[in-house]
């Protein structure tokens, strides 16, 4: 096997992803099962404040840098690439999510070696490391193998729990000297979203609508359903690119991250960028015509229906029951 | 201004998807496919560009089921001219694809100083990453996914584009000329063509063939197999009529305190 594995730390506003203690505890796994070394890389303008928490990693090697204020792919493949090199080592683990998008990519360009994507379990088994990807929506998986340790695995955010690895041990640091290039790739400004209708993240219930809802006007029917048992309304991706539901309902990957008392998700397929927004939901009830959407794998509760049939009906009878 | 759109397709997944006799693929007999979602979008942002700017559209993608009828629609939405890349396609993996289209355009002489190079910020089926990063690498230009808003910048040569990140953040960030850039949602909805209008350009315009030296093309990584999903704790489901469910869940949201 190979000598070490390096992970990246994403970070965003001064906040370590939950992503990065999802790698932390998979990759510190496949180091204690191969003797491998963990080495975590942090970089950012100060990187000082992110340190403690990170104990997991054998080394973290920071990089501080002006130009390091925001995410910036091309120049984390660039240090990746960097320290890979001066480390001798060939086998990373990056996150599969939008701010850190295309890491992988240029690396696996930069070092010539695989990207491994939409992985959910990486592991070490017989010398060699596998990966399951989730494809096609989460319909279908695959099982990839590395057998000299040469790649870079993207890590489907959601796919191990943070807690594996978190820890109140302050890591061992070395610094990294990076010279960094010039970009043509220039950052303005960050965009909050306009919450100012609704958080939907602070919800309890949450009442949300995919594509199979089928039309704009059939929004009414969840409208309707909301306005007798409480919460709100929100939405897969489809629904927003759509328009019929403004930004802020977003759930997901690039929506918002919810952890209501009931999450009703309404012609919702459960692709893993949804998923990845509401897995966590304390109740999760799935009303969907197709018997094979991902979403009944994530769901308590699941109804194979229409749902023009049975939401008037459920909202009927939720009126009648609360009087 | 000069657009060049990379398209793709892509099984469609509200079909069955059944997995081949060699657990490595899928049934073929089983897919319908249909244009990559997000390679829609990018098509939708590159017409909204050319309206508001004007210049060209290119619209390119690989020999595929069904592909003629998405290039002929992007004709109808407002493309200047498709091409369709001839060849046996086992696999659409991103670092193949962008050697492709690559060639395609250098062979084409498509980058120009202010060249747009448009695609979908992701597909179904990107086991080994994103297009628009491998094709970057390639040509050397700075590329940026998950894109929702591209505008030009009055100097001609660069644009400022809002890409997601997480919880509803976005950034704004300003991208030199030529770019690769990978749209994730359109400003607009992709626009609705009637079939009507499609039969028509059908008639008068006609889809390019272009056939693409397959040397040196990067193998892509070996599937062991595929499989469906299993041991995953499914929902218990809720059988009966409307009414019978509707009285069943009420139960559950009373016993869980929710209503």
């Amino acid at each position: 096997m190979a000598n070490g594995i390096i992970i990246y730390i994403e970070h965003l506003k001064g906040i370590i992803s939950d992503i990065s203690f999802e790698i932390l505890g998979a990759a510190r796994k496949i180091a204690d099962d191969t003797g491998m070394t963990l080495y975590a890389v942090l970089a950012g303008k100060t990187v000082d404040s992110l340190l403690p928490g990170l104990g997991k990693a054998d080394l973290v090697i920071t990089i501080e840098d002006d130009s390091l204020e925001m995410p910036n792919p091309e120049a984390i493949a660039d240090i990746l690439n960097d320290v890979g090199s001066a480390k001798g080592i060939t086998l990373f683990m990056v996150g599969g999510t939008n701010v850190s998008s295309g890491i992988g990519a240029i690396l696996s360009s930069k070092q010539k070696i695989p990207l491994i994507n939409l992985c959910k379990n990486v592991r070490h088994e017989n010398g060699c490391i596998l990966a399951t990807n989730q494809l096609f929506g989460g319909k279908i998986f695959s099982e990839i193998k590395i057998e000299d340790s040469k790649g870079v695995f993207c890590i489907y955010p959601g796919s191990y729990k943070s807690e594996a690895g978190k820890s109140d041990k302050f890591p061992q640091t070395e610094k990294f000297d990076y010279k960094p290039k010039v970009s043509k790739i220039k950052f303005n400004k960050i965009i909050e979203p306009d919450l100012s209708d609704v958080d939907i993240s602070k919800e309890d219930i949450l009442v949300s609508v995919g594509r199979g809802i089928g039309n704009k006007d059939n929004i009414s029917l969840a409208e309707e359903l909301v306005a007798v048992l409480g919460g709100a309304v929100s939405a897969s991706r489809p629904v927003i690119d759509q328009g019929w539901l403004p930004l802020n309902r977003q759930v997901g990957k690039s929506g918002m991250i919810v952890k209501p008392k009931l999450y009703l998700a309404l012609g919702i397929s459960g692709a893993p960028e949804h998923v990845e927004g509401m897995k966590d939901s304390s109740l999760i009830v799935a009303i969907n015509k197709d018997p094979a959407a991902p979403i009944f794998n994530f769901a308590h509760y699941g109804l194979c229906a229409d749902i023009e049939d049975i939401v008037p009906v459920l909202t009927e009878s939720i009126r009648n029951k609360k009087g | 201004m000069n657009i060049v759109v990379l398209l793709k397709m892509v099984p469609d997944v509200v079909e069955e998807l059944k997995i081949g006799d060699d657990f490595k693929s899928l049934d073929s007999d089983w897919l319908r496919y249909i244009l990559s979602e997000s390679d829609e979008h990018a098509l939708e942002q590159a017409i909204i560009l050319k309206e508001k700017y004007g210049g060209t559209i290119t619209a390119v993608a690989p020999e595929a089921p069904e592909v003629d009828d998405a290039l002929y629609s992007a004709l109808a939405k407002g493309a200047d001219r498709v091409v369709k890349i001839k060849g046996e396609w086992d696999i659409y993996r991103a670092p193949g694809l962008a050697f492709v289209f690559t060639r395609f355009i250098e062979i084409n002489n498509l980058l120009g100083e202010h060249t747009l190079i448009l695609s979908g910020s992701q597909a179904i089926d990107d086991l080994e990453g994103e297009l628009v990063y491998y094709l970057a690498e390639r040509l050397g230009l700075p590329g940026c996914c998950v894109v929702t808003s591209v505008q030009y910048n009055s100097d001609g040569n660069s644009i400022t584009l809002l890409k997601e990140f997480s919880a509803g953040l976005r950034g704004e960030f300003e991208v030199s000329l030529p770019a690769v850039i990978g749209i994730q949602a359109a400003e607009n909805p992709p626009r609705y063509i009637p079939i009507a209008k499609i039969r028509s350009i059908m008639k008068t315009q006609k889809i390019e063939e272009i056939e693409i030296p397959l040397e040196g093309v990067p193998p892509g990584i070996a599937i062991e197999k595929l499989f469906e999903p299993v041991g995953l704790e499914r929902a218990e489901f809720l059988e009966g009529n409307p009414e019978e469910v509707s009285r069943r869940l009420v139960e559950i949201f009373s016993e869980k305190g929710i209503i």
